[in-house]
């Protein structure tokens, strides 16, 4: 992820194939229910109309991991952004901006969108593209680039902790 | 084929290693991009990148009139999940294992 003029050079593709329907990935990504038991573990909350709010919310252990690391305080809201688009089960369109870091915060708000196809009977293909324009910070933690500082694997070992959940009903930290 | 089977064929040889390393330093890139730093056709090139693809390792995205490559790290945090997490939590207990003889031995 170096610097460069095209566009194409800050954006992250990521897609991953899950036995599971549309709506319950759908599901998966919008309700707090779902979002708790992977990835992250924050539990979000959506207003799913265009311009509607979204945020997620910091969990217990990210503010005593962040305790214990001597860092500062985790603020309540770790990601906040805007729904741009929003077409249940197949697209969502949101803006991102990531709180918990001054420096991803200054950098302000990305653009994330999820497409869910469904490619074969319960099968689906999830695609996410994170358009990182003018954030190379967060570029280099949601890349998972800042996984051995503690960081942990970014979109990658979330979506793979999604597909593991949804296919044997339990996460990986479950 | 299983897509862990995909994944590993796809990575099991050089040229195509390569191919990630490169999209691995800067992602979305176009085939003649990709094709410039190899000693090989266009349609090898393309060949390659279609067993990248069908391995879920590469993603195309059209941008106006260019295909871009982008490398989708996804399957490959799969396997180490599935894999490479499994080997090393037996080391490390096997480690731990071998702690706690030692140290009833010395008590």
């Amino acid at each position: 992820m170096t610097t460069g003029t095209e566009t194409a050079v800050t954006t992250q593709v990521y897609r991953v194939y899950i036995k599971a329907t549309p709506e319950a990935i759908w599901d998966a990504i919008t309700q707090p229910e779902w979002t708790e038991r992977y990835g992250y573990g924050g539990r979000v909350e959506y207003d799913l109309r265009p311009g509607g709010a979204y945020r997620a919310f910091a969990t217990d252990d990210m503010k005593r991991a962040r305790a214990e690391m001597g860092g500062g305080p985790v603020p309540d809201v770790i990601v906040d952004g805007e729904v741009v688009e929003s077409d249940p089960p197949r697209k969502l369109v949101q803006t991102w901006r990531m709180l918990m870091d001054p420096q991803t915060e200054a950098e302000g708000f990305t653009r994330l969108t999820y497409e869910i196809a469904e490619t074969g009977p319960g099968v689906s293909k999830l695609t996410v593209t994170h358009d990182l324009e003018g954030a190379p910070r967060l570029a280099l933690f949601v890349g998972g680039g800042m996984e051995s500082d503690g960081a942990g694997g970014g979109w990658s070992e979330v979506f793979s902790d999604l597909k593991t959940l949804l296919e044997t009903g339990r996460g990986m930290r479950e | 084929m299983t897509d862990d089977d995909r994944v590993f064929k796809a990575l099991a040889d050089p040229t195509r290693r390569f191919l990630l390393d490169r999209l691995f330093e800067r992602d979305g890139r176009t085939l003649s991009e990709l094709e410039s730093g190899l000693d090989m056709t266009r349609f090898g090139v393309m060949k390659h990148l279609r067993v990248l693809e069908e391995a879920g390792i590469v993603v195309t995205r059209r941008s106006g009139r260019e295909k871009l490559h982008f490398l989708n790290p996804v399957p490959i945090r799969l396997i180490h999940d599935r894999w490479i997490d499994k080997y090393r939590e037996r080391q490390v207990s096997a480690l731990a294992d071998l702690k706690t003889e030692l140290e009833e031995e010395m008590a």
